[in-house]
């Protein structure tokens, strides 16, 4: 995907903006960002103050000092950005508890193909996830950070090396600091995977390993190993900095703080965008410049996410408990709209065609349902369907939907069986008529322009 | 201290020998992939999974023990 993260700007949730209680400070992530180009080290520490670490100390010290920045980050109420909402401060702890030295991933894989936030990050605050990833080691005692980088993405590539190179040049942060290093990876889908990026580094290939064990009790050089997205470790370093306090003056009480959206479709200005969790869509679009088109449905997060209908999309907001109802929820932060003018069962059948070609083809289940499901409903499109294609459909879902190693095929068959759902009359209508006049349109949703090589035979730079 | 199976996908190719050993716990679908009934193992039943999970080529049927609420270990059979 070649468009460029333009419209990166803040959100607040409309309740907060009362007369008399000034709302707190957005944005925070994204504080002090150019439009071009990272912000230097020197910048950074200027703006957000010098990297809150402890020097030395006896073991014991650090041991306590590690304790209090899981405790903290834990009464922040931070949750994985990656796409599962984890707490953070479980896994964490989770890893500092088990046998042996610890290794920190920082996770932007950026698999999916709507996704622009952790490149944006990458590009513009690198030292901000850096310094998260440095607090994390510290935290669950780590002697060595791993940047995972999509290898597509040259710009975060470059921005990492150089924020690396800056860093081991002060005296101030290389001491005592863990050893810090670049590996790009794999653009595919499931390369982002924790156990896949894992399987990886060690020298595989970017696929899904069968679990447990889990990546905190035996990951990287068989090394308890926390990978945490990129976005996750940016809050880590600025709750370590202002405290849990300050953390959850923004958001609610389920999901305090904020979060980076990638906004797509018809939107003045599609990008990245911060907003406090619980923000309204409406005010979200609003921040984009609004929309041009009329908007038939929304996709909340991405490939593996759900659909909520237009006429429900009155009064969402974007927070877990505020999509749960609509079975959605944010994903890694993805918000994409659909215009009216697109046909959403030829959209489905291009991301379902897309995602049968993402599987790592290492489960059975996998291969061949996501390929049925997907050449189904291209009959469907294609007017060519069997009578009973809709039965076809949820029945191939539920021989696909959680037999896989990984949740690959789950998240593929969650996205169609909402858009059966959601645009249950269209799909009546093209399997009783065939193609649509929208149909030859122009596709809305995004995805790569070329097919991605299998990830066994690329050859990228390895850590 | 219950049992259950489990299938690796991975390494799962469809032999189909679980099913013929196991035909209570296990169906094969259209692709001739296990289906697994993954509820505890009634007593009798922990002797034919483990059966089963010997004969399977690629060693892909596996008997969980499981230890506490957490249940994540995994016995491979004995061979």
């Amino acid at each position: 995907m070649s468009s460029s993260p333009t419209a990166m700007t803040e959100i607040r949730s409309p309740e907060r903006s009362t007369p008399g209680s000034p709302p707190p400070a957005l944005p925070r992530l994204l504080a002090g960002i150019r439009p071009h180009g990272a912000m230097a080290l020197e910048e950074h520490l200027a703006l957000h103050g010098p990297l809150p670490l402890g020097r030395g100390g006896r073991r014991r010290q650090l041991r306590e000092r590690a304790a209090m920045l899981i405790d903290e980050i834990e009464r922040a109420g931070l949750l994985g950005r990656g796409g599962a909402a984890f707490p953070t401060a479980t896994k964490m702890r989770a890893v500092a508890d088990a046998r042996g030295r610890a290794i920190v991933v920082a996770n932007a894989a950026e698999g999916e193909p709507a996704s622009l936030k952790d490149r944006t990050l990458l590009e513009t605050l690198p030292h901000l996830v850096l310094d998260g990833a440095v607090i994390a080691a510290e935290a669950v005692g780590a002697d060595e950070v791993i940047v995972c980088v999509c290898e597509t993405a040259g710009q975060s590539v470059e921005a990492v090396e150089h924020a690396i190179a800056e860093r081991s040049r002060s005296s101030e942060l290389a001491a005592g600091s863990p050893k810090v290093r670049l590996a790009t990876v794999p653009s595919h889908y499931v390369a982002g995977q924790e156990s896949a990026l894992v399987n990886y580094i060690n020298g595989g290939a970017a696929k899904p390993t069968f679990t447990p064990p889990m990546p905190f009790e035996e990951g990287v050089k068989r090394r308890p190993t926390l990978v945490d997205n990129v976005e996750t470790l940016a809050h880590v370093a600025l709750i370590a900095r202002h405290g849990a306090p300050w953390f959850r003056e923004l958001g609610i009480p389920t999901q305090p703080g904020s979060t980076l959206i990638t906004l797509c479709g018809p939107v003045t200005h599609p990008g990245v965008y911060e907003i406090e969790h619980g923000a309204s869509l409406a005010s979200l679009i609003e921040a984009s410049g609004g929309t041009t088109a009329r908007v038939r449905a929304a996709l909340f997060g991405g490939y593996a996410g759900a659909w909520v209908g237009g006429d429900r999309l009155h009064g969402v907001a974007l927070s877990k408990e505020h999509l749960a109802p609509h079975g959605a929820t944010l994903g890694a932060g993805i918000v994409l709209l659909l215009s009216e003018e697109a046909c959403p069962v030829a959209e489905t059948a291009r991301v379902a065609r897309w995602m049968a070609g993402q599987s790592a083809r290492q489960c059975g289940p996998c291969i061949h349902g996501l390929d049925a499901l997907a050449s189904t409903v291209e009959e469907i499109v294609g007017g060519i369907a069997h009578p009973k294609a809709m039965k076809r459909l949820e029945q191939l879902a539920s021989l696909t939907a959680r037999r896989g190693a990984c949740a690959h095929p789950d998240g593929a068959v969650n996205l169609l069986l909402s858009a059966v759902e959601v645009f249950s009359s269209e799909f009546a209508d093209h399997a009783r008529h065939g193609p649509c006049e929208s149909c030859s349109r122009r596709p809305e949703l995004p995805l790569p322009e070329r097919p991605v090589e299998d990830a066994g035979s690329r050859k990228a730079r390895r850590a | 201290m219950s049992h259950r199976v489990r299938i690796n996908p991975i390494t799962c190719e469809a032999h189909g020998m679980c099913a013929e050993l196991l035909p209570e716990r296990i169906t094969l679908d259209e692709w001739g992939y296990p289906l697994l009934d993954e509820t505890p193992l009634h007593g009798s039943e922990v002797e034919h999974a483990i059966r089963a999970a010997r004969a399977c080529p690629t060693f892909a049927l596996l008997v969980q023990r499981d230890r506490s609420s957490r249940g994540e270990r995994v016995r491979s059979p004995a061979r």
